[in-house]
């Protein structure tokens, strides 16, 4: 395919050489087809995470839409059939386009890097969960668009998103959105999984991982857990209202509260998902900005760990008020308040961290500075809901949607605008402004506060969620104003990162290999890496690899130069164990996503779709695993 | 940043067997969360099930024979996969080629048959929430029966093709194997669920 002699090895040429190789085999094609057929996992991480801030963008516009039909009573800007979709549609994007996805993009582009090796682990089938992804985001979109948006709230409780209360097809684009983002989710878990356990360079044993890693690969295993279960709900749901069977339907021996507990039982440890990527990023990025590792790496490791499993103890406390018995509830609500407890640690660990450390005060820790505050509150609310009478109060109020935007924006959403600043330079190749930094840091963090903190005293106010107007006389007009125009603020900061983020690309000062000065691998080839990521895979160590070795980086070499070649270790020692090869470009991943997301939108419509839409896909699938006879098929 | 070598690896295998193959961790994975699928929809039909006063309810059981054969059928299937999964593992062409026909009939006879087995459920998936349930834990395996099977026959047609002598390929066989046995001991359970005497 290229001419490169064959088994060329890195140790036979000059570094020049092996530089110049290793792109020609590693390179992306240009031009249409070659962007479609890549399956770099920079390129697709890239693309993933501007689709999943896009979705931030629109949801963000909805969220808008909302606070101006509230901002006075019988306001006008929305009719009640227009609410429903709008709150459902950002609920939905929220949670499904942007949170979890973007997590898992920003695991894509990092992990590898971060881990010392070439490309994710199933390269293609990353390739295919991007087009998957899209295709999921534009079938809620385009539905919405043409009105045929849900309106059933982003959790679709039954009887309400059944066949009778919801004719029409607007619950089954919501129920085959999830199906799309959940394959996409699910594909990166099993990539992120195999790449942590299979691809760390040399020496990068269990306790040298970084800390971003090691939450990556807890969260996956949640979401290879969890979001079956939300599957198995939303085809149940989808096939109780296409061909009549009956999971749901009392009359005929379903149960109402099954949809309820499958939809928790995901959508609890989804919380998780979106949340521990977020502590994994803050104690990644914290030690360059105090000067010094990170404090009880072990205990913040075993934190995850116990948050992981905890949060499947979790689920049934968002159904409280639907009359569990007795000792169930007070489990439930001990086992929510015993997450308090690694989420505590993890806050003393960074404490500690900062306390001995010199904190430099640059963009990325301004975010973190936010993040604790808020979180601290968030989780003290999140306490209190946990506990049944309280719950019973506050249920389906303002005071609710305020706890979880503490959680979602201060847990999830700042820390993620940090992890933006930090890493932009590394994808990017230029620095963001920090001037800008500092403003969208302080508008995002005001306006936040501002714009959320009232909501909860209008919810025990007694302000109902999910009403698309009140009446004059009610006592919430002021402070409805007063939180949409802090919701102006707050977009205020969002247009000024997004602002930032498009100009720096083309004008930010350059930012060379490690401008934090940071001490983890990513940091060790160039801003952006080349296609190959490290010209020789490095030899690890220490936790801190950078730091440990100021003036040489140890390395590994003897890989081929005219194939994809990664190296493959032990799972607990990271003793190299083979010279893998590493998948090729091809367009099956996107033929293949294309005939699967006809499939699962014809099944919306017809049951039939599944049986000869079914076609397309094997035949897609079959061209993905045929081998090409490339050099990468040796063995 | 300057480096300097410290490892050669230019003596490491092109391709790495068993644990050292990354396929066969994503298998092993892909298993985890299938088989999370799996005790989920488990978990749906013990749940339908507590509130039910009659269990079959709204109609007569199942006939036992249909599902008697699948299980007879796949129970047997895993002697010659054990063969198959060692001939693979000692790279014999011949013998594997061999193995992987057997396989093939024998991971489509039991689809047949399973043609059957919905028939024999005596209940429509729309008459009520039990004929909703079964038919779709019977389904659900079906589905990773069709996909497995799938898979055997492309293996087999690649294996008697120029790319069929490739220690990738042996590797590929031995991680179907795998799979193979991971359908059929997840059709257990759901045997039990779907035939079990009604005390259980
Ligand atoms: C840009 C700032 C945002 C504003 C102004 C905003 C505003 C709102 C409002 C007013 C509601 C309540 C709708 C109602 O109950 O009638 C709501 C609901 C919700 N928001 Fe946000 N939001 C923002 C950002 C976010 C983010 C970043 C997330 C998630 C990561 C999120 C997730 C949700 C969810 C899940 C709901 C519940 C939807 C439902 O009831 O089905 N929001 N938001």
């Amino acid at each position: 395919m290229t001419g490169i002699p064959h088994d060329l090895r890195d140790t036979e040429v000059d570094r020049d050489t092996v530089e110049r190789r290793l792109a020609e085999t590693w390179r992306t094609r240009r031009g249409f087809w070659g962007a479609i057929a890549t399956v770099d996992h920079k390129i697709i991480g890239r693309r993933y995470i501007v689709t999943a801030f896009v979705f931030l963008l629109l949801g963000g516009v909805l969220g808008l839409l909302m606070r101006w039909q509230l901002a006075t009573p019988e306001g006008r800007a929305l009719g009640p059939d227009l609410y429903n979709q709008v709150f459902t549609m950002h609920g939905a994007n929220m949670m499904f386009l942007f949170a979890v996805p973007v997590m898992e993009a920003m695991a894509v582009y990092l992990v590898p890097l971060m881990v010392g090796t070439r490309n994710i682990a199933f390269p293609r089938l990353n390739a295919f969960s991007y087009w998957i992804y899209l295709a999921g985001g534009l079938l809620l979109w385009v539905a919405f668009a043409l009105d045929m948006g849900p309106d059933i709230g982003w959790f679709g409780y039954v009887p309400l998103s059944g066949p009778q209360y919801a004719p029409g097809k607007r619950a089954d684009i919501w129920a085959q959105m999830i199906t799309f983002t959940e394959i996409a989710a699910l594909a990166v878990a099993v990539e992120i999984v195999v790449t942590v356990f299979k691809q760390r360079a040399p020496g990068m044993t269990l306790d040298r991982i970084p800390l971003f890693v090691w939450a990556m690969l807890v969260t996956s295993f949640i979401v290879m857990l969890a979001m079956p279960a939300i599957m198995v709900g939303s085809t149940s749901l989808i096939l109780d209202r296409l061909v009549g069977t009956h999971f749901f339907n009392p009359a005929e021996g379903g149960d109402v509260l099954l949809w309820q507990h499958l939809f928790w039982f995901f959508g609890h440890p989804e919380v998780y998902i979106i949340f521990l990527p977020a502590t994994g990023m803050i104690s990644s990025m914290l030690p360059a900005f105090v000067r010094r590792p990170v404090f009880g790496y072990l205990a913040l490791v075993l934190s995850m760990v116990t948050i992981g499993i905890l949060s499947f103890g979790l689920w049934v406390h968002h159904m409280f008020t639907t009359g569990l018995p007795r000792l169930g509830e007070s489990f439930f609500t001990a086992s929510s308040m015993a997450i308090a407890v690694p989420a505590g640690v993890q806050i003393f660990c960074w404490i500690a961290t900062l306390w001995d450390g010199r904190p430099v005060f640059r963009t990325p820790f301004l975010f973190i500075l936010a993040f604790f505050f808020t979180f601290v509150l968030g989780g003290m609310t999140g306490v209190m809901v946990a506990s049944v009478p309280l719950d019973t109060q506050v249920h389906d109020t303002y005071f609710v949607v305020a706890h979880f935007h503490y959680v979602l924006i201060g847990g999830a959403v700042f820390p993620l605008l940090g992890a933006v600043y930090y890493w932009y330079p590394k994808i990017v190749g230029r620095m963001m402004s920090e001037r800008l930094g500092r403003w969208v840091a302080g508008l995002i963090f005001v306006g936040f506060n501002l714009a959320f903190f009232p909501m909860h005293i209008l919810g025990l106010q007694g302000m109902p969620r999910r009403v698309y107007t009140y009446q004059a006389d009610l006592p919430w007009g002021p402070l409805n104003m007063f939180v949409s125009l802090s919701s102006l603020m707050l977009a205020a900061g969002f247009l000024l990162f997004f602002i930032d983020a498009v100009r720096s690309a083309r004008s930010g000062p350059p930012a060379g290999d490690n401008p934090w000065d940071s001490p983890s691998l990513e940091w060790a080839t160039t801003s952006p890496p080349p296609p190959y990521n490290f010209a020789r895979i490095p030899v690890v160590t220490g936790p801190s690899p950078l730091w440990e070795n100021r003036d040489e980086l140890p390395v590994a070499s003897g890989l081929r130069l005219d194939r994809r070649e990664i190296v493959i270790t032990s799972v607990a020692d990271a003793v190299p164990e083979a010279r893998e090869s590493s998948p090729r470009d091809s367009l099956w991943p996107f033929w293949a996503a294309l005939t699967t997301s006809v499939l699962l939108i014809g099944s919306i419509f017809s049951p039939w779709a599944v049986v000869w839409g079914s076609i397309p896909v094997a035949i897609a699938l079959i061209g993905w695993f045929w081998p090409k006879g490339t050099p990468e098929d040796e063995a | 940043m300057r480096e300097r070598v410290c490892a050669d690896l230019s003596g490491l295998p092109l391709h790495g067997k068993g644990t050292a193959s990354p396929t066969f961790w994503g298998t092993l994975v892909f298993m985890l969360l299938e088989g999370s699928g799996f005790a989920l929809m488990i978990a749906v039909y013990l749940y339908l099930r507590s509130l039910a006063p009659a269990w079959p309810f709204g109609a007569p059981p199942p006939d036992l024979w249909p599902g008697i054969l699948v299980t007879v059928l796949l129970l047997a299937s895993l002697v010659p996969n054990y063969c198959v999964k060692r001939w693979a593992g000692h790279e014999d062409l011949r013998k594997v080629r061999i193995g992987l026909v057997i396989m093939s009939v024998l991971g489509i006879a039991p689809l047949i048959v399973r043609g059957f087995e919905f028939a024999a459920l005596n209940v429509s998936w729309d008459s009520n929430a039990y004929g909703s349930v079964i038919w779709m834990l019977l389904a659900l395996h079906t589905t990773h029966l069709i996909t497995d099977v799938g898979d055997t026959l492309v293996l087999c047609a690649l294996m008697f093709t120029r790319h069929g002598p490739n220690r990738r390929r042996f590797g590929d066989v031995e991680d179907n194997a795998m799979y193979w046995v991971f359908v059929v001991l997840t059709w257990l359970p759901i045997y039990v669920c779907l035939y079990g005497p009604s005390w259980l």
